[in-house]
């Protein structure tokens, strides 16, 4: 089984070599979701289900989505279509899809084979609430509100100004 | 049954993460550089769950839930800035925005 970990950790490097060396935001997030993806192999591995579980779901899910739909935002107006055409070529596609099956071949073996693919011992997600709501009680509260604060800061950033600096004008 | 290296992991780990440090150094691009924040935000929640393993309680994983939580809001935040940004600067080089004015 450490053959799986030293193939999913040969993926996330490379993925994540890629992904630093792109010079498109698109492709770099492609490689990045395939580091993302490589990373949740390993933590299958070390018997953390649930937290494998959350990276595929929320980085590689949500956070992703919200990076590529600001990347196709950034580039409004009719040359963005074609702009997007090229970017998404299907040659684009060939390394992080090989990465992806790479990862997949190795999903469907720990499947197929009989043996528990775990080398530690497994901490379940029903642990991981217990002791979530119990003695990290207090941390779940602190993150809910680190949350609200993000989705206040992000809202008032977010707006469109109809001035840079509507501020500095002088009243008349 | 085949135990982990967990010395191994926690060296990918910290390959991760110089990966990241050198992609917000090198690159100046600002959604480069916030890409290069998650792969060391990442890197630091691998360590997290490697070490939870280790002595296999769930403490590990539920500090990889608080670093997922940061990081969330840590983006919302992010890509507003750069959004304010791109409309203030007409541009994602974050060279242009080197110089203060206060």
């Amino acid at each position: 089984m450490n053959a799986v970990f030293y193939i999913s950790a040969a993926v996330a490097v490379f993925a994540t070599l890629m992904v630093i060396t792109r010079l498109n935001a698109v492709h770099a997030l492609l490689y990045l979701i395939v580091s993302l993806l490589s990373m949740a192999v390993i933590f299958f591995l070390l018997g953390a289900t649930f937290a494998a579980a959350l990276e595929v779901i929320i980085y590689a899910g949500a956070i992703m989505v919200l990076f590529v739909f600001l990347v196709m935002m950034l580039n409004l107006g009719t040359p963005a279509m074609a702009q997007e055409k090229r970017w998404l070529q299907p040659r684009m596609w060939r390394g992080p899809s090989l990465l992806a099956a790479i990862l997949l071949a190795e999903l469907v073996y720990m499947a197929l084979c009989g043996r528990r693919p775990f080398t530690a011992a497994v901490v379940g997600p029903k642990e991981v609430g217990i002791t979530l709501f119990g003695p990290y009680l207090l941390g779940v509260e602190l993150a809910s509100l680190l949350l609200l604060a993000g989705l206040v800061g992000a809202y008032h950033l977010g707006r469109r100004r109809p001035q840079p600096s509507p501020l500095r004008e002088e009243p008349r | 049954m085949i135990t982990l290296p967990l010395s191994q992991v926690l060296i990918l780990a910290a390959a991760l993460f110089v990966l990241g440090l050198a992609g917000i150094l090198v690159r100046r691009n600002i959604i480069f550089m916030l890409i290069s924040i998650e792969i060391m935000l990442n890197a630091a929640g691998l360590a997290f769950i490697t070490a939870g393993a280790r002595w296999q309680n769930a403490d590990g994983q539920i500090m990889f839930l608080f670093v997922l939580a940061m990081a969330a809001a840590e983006v919302s935040v992010g890509l507003a800035l750069i959004i304010q940004f791109y409309h203030r600067f007409k541009t994602l080089d974050a060279d242009a925005a080197g110089r203060m004015r206060g």
